[in-house]
């Protein structure tokens, strides 16, 4: 088709090759590479790999606190991209360029770094202890290491589109006499749905597969905060490199839907 | 596994390659805590090499968890030799790589264990809780810091000696595990590895002892200058014997075997064996046990061979899934 309509900028076969070679190198082949691999294992070996009670339960809470930390994200983030957009204070540059430390920091150091502050004898953890619940060592401090490291998704895939709805749009919706909590319902929120969505699951996919930042905050206790990943290292530590792939496949394929519901819904949401 | 060694040996070159030397090189991969010893002996050794007529050797050593170096040089990192925190990992270089022979460890003087450590406990100063012995871990409100044996090397002679305590002490395998049950209870944070560990207790102040090896608890002490900690050694604890190897298919390839050979063997000399103790290791060589006897408090130590039929039995027994370990959390 686009042959036909003669693009200004000619090369496509050339850019096609560049993409497909680019993406078998680091994407197609690695992951290949995982499917074959955990391909030796017959149905009934994997199966009882992945449904194993502890497996089961580290998914549950892999995926949870990953949902959780993409949801806080989805609104928080939300929030700094409107304050960052829509006003001008000093200091905004410097927060500009905070929100991008998270994927700067090596991991392990934010996780370190989380622990101290939130562990109950921390700056921060203390006062939770003397509340009566814990910070670090339980899921909230999982969630709490994955919503520091996704931070930037939202924030970075809505602030665009919210720059580009010019500010007269809402000034016409609230002169046709919208009051503002429905600007944002009917004339806000359409137009950043699909960016919002493909932040939520940029940041929810980074943290189902986060390992550094979460095992020194997580406790690692089996059964109660133990993460998808850190059972790969289990299994690899044993010399089990195909148990290690079977829960590498299920981590994909359940990932791998998820993002597809999303996709879905993405489209759905531009349709109508 | 092609793509797995490609990975590996990329990572590898990106780390070690400095400037292109004419000298020989020596790759040394061990595992955390050996890291002060090891910048030591390498330069004791090669002043020893050169007095005996070599060129100057260029000696390079890695650090990090003891299984993850295993599966590394099993993976294409090119070490020549190995000195790892224990023998099963060096056991998994015959079984997955054919690098070594199978009699690897009978190889070198007392199973290929020049120097050897134990578990004791690192407790808070003044001992607030009182903790003397492994029967006052398992008391009710005592909170131990220990790694997860599944991926920890160390963690796995703490809980060894746990067991074997118990055990001796209560008689049958039944007890020993309730006791290790116990024990794992008063655990609120699994770390991965033994400097996880080290950081919870020491720096973010969580729990009341620290499991830890002896070299380590001493470093510690050293660190801090004693003020905060102090080191109780309970009456029993486990000989942790860290074994070393030559890796013989990588030294053949490079043609280093000569020195890879007499480095491995200078960790058996007079010096070799004092800065081991230096380090806080104990060594093998009783004369100069006897000069550093003041530093190691006296033990009684069982041994991983004896006591638990070697690594090749105790590994799926206690650790592999299914095993010991994993139904202490299955029960709970």
């Amino acid at each position: 088709m686009s042959r036909r309509t003669s693009p200004v900028i000619p090369g496509f076969g050339l850019t096609l090759g560049y993409t497909l070679v680019y993406l078998s190198l680091l994407v197609l082949i690695p992951l290949g590479a995982m499917f074959v691999h955990a391909a030796q294992l017959t149905w009934a070996e994997f199966w009882a790999i992945i449904s194993a009670p502890r497996v089961l339960a580290a998914l549950k809470l892999s995926f949870a606190t990953a949902f959780a930390a993409a949801v806080i994200n989805g609104i928080i983030g939300t929030l700094l991209a409107w304050t960052l957009v829509r006003y001008t204070f000093p200091g905004r540059k410097v927060i500009e360029a905070m929100i991008d430390l998270p994927f700067a920091l090596p991991t392990a150091v934010a996780g370190i770094a989380l622990t101290a502050l939130y562990a109950p004898s921390g700056l921060v953890g203390q006062f939770a202890t003397d509340l009566g619940f814990k910070i670090a060592y339980t899921p909230i401090g999982i969630t709490l290491a994955l919503t520091f490291v996704t931070l930037p998704f939202v924030v970075r895939t809505i602030q665009p589109v919210l720059a580009d709805i010019p500010r007269e749009v809402e000034e016409a919706a609230a002169c046709l006499g919208a009051k503002p909590l429905q600007v944002f319902r009917h004339v806000l929120l359409p137009a950043l749905l699909p960016a919002w969505l493909t932040g939520f699951s940029l940041a929810f996919a980074r943290g189902v597969g986060e390992y550094g930042s979460v095992i020194f905050i997580a406790g690692n206790m089996p059964m109660k905060t133990e993460i998808l990943p850190l059972l790969i290292m289990v299994k690899l530590d044993q010399y089990d490199y195909t148990g290690a792939t079977a829960i590498g496949v299920l981590m994909l394929v359940v990932s791998f839907i998820l993002l597809l519901l999303i996709n879905l819904l993405q489209r759905q949401i531009a349709k109508s | 596994m092609s793509i797995r060694r490609f990975a590996l040996a990329a990572l590898a070159s990106a780390i070690f390659a400095g400037p292109v030397a004419a000298a020989e090189t020596l790759l040394n991969v061990s595992y955390d805590p050996t890291r002060e010893l090891y910048s030591e002996f390498n330069a004791a050794f090669n002043k020893h090499w050169q007095a005996q007529g070599n060129e100057a050797i260029t000696i390079q050593q890695s650090h990090g968890g003891s299984g993850k170096q295993a599966r590394a040089v099993i993976d294409g990192l090119r070490a020549d030799v190995v000195t790892l925190a224990l023998a099963g990992d060096i056991d998994e270089l015959y079984k997955l790589g054919k690098l070594i022979p199978e009699n690897w460890q009978e190889r070198l003087p007392q199973s290929s264990t020049p120097y050897t450590s134990t578990i004791v406990f690192l407790v808070r100063k003044g001992n607030p809780e009182g903790i003397k012995d492994w029967d006052d871990l398992v008391k009710p409100g005592v909170e131990v810091i220990t790694p997860n044996p599944k991926t920890s090397g160390g963690a796995r002679w703490n809980f060894l000696a746990a067991w074997a305590y118990a055990q001796q002490k209560y008689g049958s395998e039944e007890k020993a595990q309730e006791f290790v049950e116990k024990l794992y209870k008063n655990v609120p944070v699994l770390d991965t590895g033994a400097r996880g560990s080290t950081i919870t207790f020491v720096n973010n102040q969580i729990g009341d002892v620290l499991l830890a090896w002896e070299n380590e608890a001493f470093l510690a002490l050293k660190e801090e200058g004693g003020d905060n900690f102090e080191i109780v050694a309970p009456s029993l604890s486990i000989l942790a014997e860290p074994p070393v190897a030559v890796v013989d298919e990588n030294v053949d390839k490079k043609g280093t075997r000569k020195v890879a050979e007499a480095y491995l063997n200078y960790l058996y000399s007079d010096e070799g064996q004092r800065l081991a103790a230096k380090h806080f290791y104990r060594p093998r060589n009783q004369a100069i046990a006897g000069e550093f006897a003041k530093q190691f408090p006296e033990l009684k130590l069982v041994t991983i061979d004896k006591d638990f039929n070697g690594w090749k039995t105790a590994q799926p027994k206690f650790f592999n899934d299914g095993g010991v370990f994993d139904q202490i959390y299955q029960a709970q």
